[in-house]
């Protein structure tokens, strides 16, 4: 179910209007939203002297799920840092004027760029083994969180590698021209005035891709990942799994992420319009 | 010993078989084709050192194609062309040998965008030929004093005008000290005021005896400037002369025909 809807904001997402559709006033409705339902919450949890209200509950638990949402951010960092190198050795090998190095790449790049992370998810988590045997006789064994996190990497590398091979394509014919007339070789030309150029416009959407990730990584709670939503669901079953928690910790999981990813929407677009400016 | 070889193959190579007096660009039945398209059908000249030669012609004619295969952006089919004696249609060609020798300057200019005027000129210097950063940057400024840019060294392409931003391209292709420069409808882009500065530029290369290829569409600067003017049409050079007898008597009625209509 969650991955359900996690499907449905990439799409949304995907289009680059993620930036463009959102305002600070949606995010002022959240919190008034949230606060609404702490009232309602409230009142409801009036008669029962003997359990702590809704309110106090989450208080009580906002550590455990804090610990989680940082979590969160550890996965979302690790994959973006892995998904940007890979993929950017992806992009690079999708120009590539070898047939043999270009088919490859690009069978990755769209293998990944076009499943359902739910599903690379699975299939990662039954692929890795979950632990490694090493010829010493030790053993290492790799966390979930770890396996959530590659898994995570793969659909945003596929995403960066077209990121990068269309930022490539987008820089006009003449700068090769120019700089082949000035002997620089391929390589350097792509390191000197291709990919300097390529950056400005890259960043924006590698940004936005970002964001997608970090809303994504909550999807690893499925897996038993202990991060900020599997760590909610936990503490609400831990205090009774009382009905009127949903609305409160749900509520205040949604302003966990907005807090942190609409400062990142706004910073892009913020670049976005700069760089259409500058260019 | 192979490397000995391509070491000296700027010096060696070239003077063994080609000497100044000989032609220093000799073009013999170049053929081009864009897949089923022949663009150049069998065109042959010679530039001697020094002298400006100018190609004119309608557009699709394949004048842009002919000077960029000079220097090896385009790959050519059939024929020959030399540059300073040295085969450009040879899959074992130096292309660095021949880019240093031979610069070009586009239509659209193509400067880098990232950098600025002076980065512009001093990049292929400093990181293609590794010549040490302070004395390119002390050629640089000279070139772009050269071009009558003083006080936009700094300024980047997006702030300077068409024909600025087209006298800088000619520095950056100075700068790599060249004994051919070719020029590529180098004006056509240009408002009509600014071609007067780029021209200018242009005239005074030729006049301190670089040799120049220009492709242009500028009729009476073609006539002032060039030693030796070609008309292209299809393919195929219809007619040459030296401007004073090519613009009063040409022969060929298709030359005639394009001359009324431009001049």
């Amino acid at each position: 179910m969650k991955g359900e809807a996690f499907r449905i904001e990439r799409r949304r997402f995907a289009e680059g209007g993620f930036c463009s559709r959102i305002h600070w006033r949606q995010g002022m409705w959240l919190v008034l939203a949230f606060f609404g339902s702490l009232a309602v919450a409230y009142a409801q949890s009036e008669p029962q002297p003997a359990s702590p209200s809704a309110i106090r509950t989450l208080v009580l638990w906002l550590p455990f799920i804090l610990k989680g949402f940082g979590l969160n951010l550890l996965m979302s960092f690790i994959a973006m840092a892995v998904a940007t190198l890979f993929g950017v050795g992806l992009g690079l090998l999708q120009i590539s004027r070898s047939r043999l190095l270009r088919m490859p790449a690009w069978l990755v790049t769209h293998l990944f760029r076009n499943s359902p992370w739910l599903v690379i998810l699975f299939v990662i988590m039954f692929l890795m083994p979950f632990e490694i045997r090493l010829p010493g006789g030790g053993t290492i064994i790799i966390p979930d969180w770890v396996k959530a996190t590659f898994a995570f990497s793969l659909p945003v590398m596929a995403n960066i590698s077209e990121i990068v091979r269309g930022a490539i394509n987008s820089i006009p014919k003449g700068q090769w021209d120019s700089a082949e007339s000035l002997a620089f070789s391929r390589g350097q030309t792509l390191r000197w005035i291709i990919l300097p150029q390529c950056i400005r416009r890259a960043i924006p959407p590698w940004m936005n891709w970002y964001a997608l990730l970090a809303l994504a990584t909550p999807m690893a709670s499925i897996l038993g990942v202990r991060e900020a939503v599997g760590n909610a669901q936990a503490a609400m079953e831990a205090a009774g799994a009382r009905p009127e928690f949903l609305i409160p910790f749900y509520l205040f999981l949604l302003c966990l992420f907005f807090a942190y990813i609409y400062p990142i929407a706004l910073l892009t677009r913020k670049l976005e319009r700069k760089y259409v400016f500058a260019n | 010993m192979s490397l000995q070889i391509n070491s000296n193959a700027r010096e060696a190579g070239p003077q063994a078989s080609w000497s100044p007096d000989m032609p220093i660009i000799s073009l013999r039945d170049v053929h081009k084709s864009f897949g089923a398209v022949e663009v150049l059908k069998g065109v042959s000249f010679d530039v001697r050192k020094g002298e400006v030669v100018c190609i004119i012609g309608p557009s699709g004619s394949g004048k842009s194609t002919l000077i960029r295969c000079i220097n090896g952006l385009n790959n050519i089919q059939k024929g020959s062309i030399k540059v300073e004696g040295q085969e450009v249609n040879d899959p074992k060609l130096d292309l660095l040998a021949l880019r240093r020798k031979v610069g070009i300057v586009f239509q659209q200019y193509n400067l880098f965008p990232h950098k600025t005027a002076l980065q512009n000129v001093m990049m292929a210097p400093v990181l293609v030929l590794k010549e040490p950063r302070r004395e390119v940057e002390e050629r640089a400024r000279a070139l772009i004093a050269k071009v009558r840019l003083e006080g936009k060294e700094d300024a980047y392409p997006g702030q300077l005008s068409g024909g600025q931003q087209q006298r800088v391209a000619i520095a950056r292709s100075l700068a790599m000290r060249p004994d051919i420069m070719l020029f590529d409808e180098v004006t056509a882009a240009l408002d009509p005021e600014t071609v007067k500065e780029v021209l200018l530029t242009i005239r005074e290369l030729a006049a301190e005896g670089m040799t120049c290829i220009l492709v242009t569409h500028e009729m009476g600067f073609a006539r002032e400037v060039a030693d030796h003017v070609y008309f292209t049409d299809r393919g195929v050079i219809v007619e040459h002369g030296p401007p004073d007898q090519f613009f009063t008597k040409a022969k060929d009625p298709r030359t005639r025909q394009f001359l009324s209509q431009v001049l």
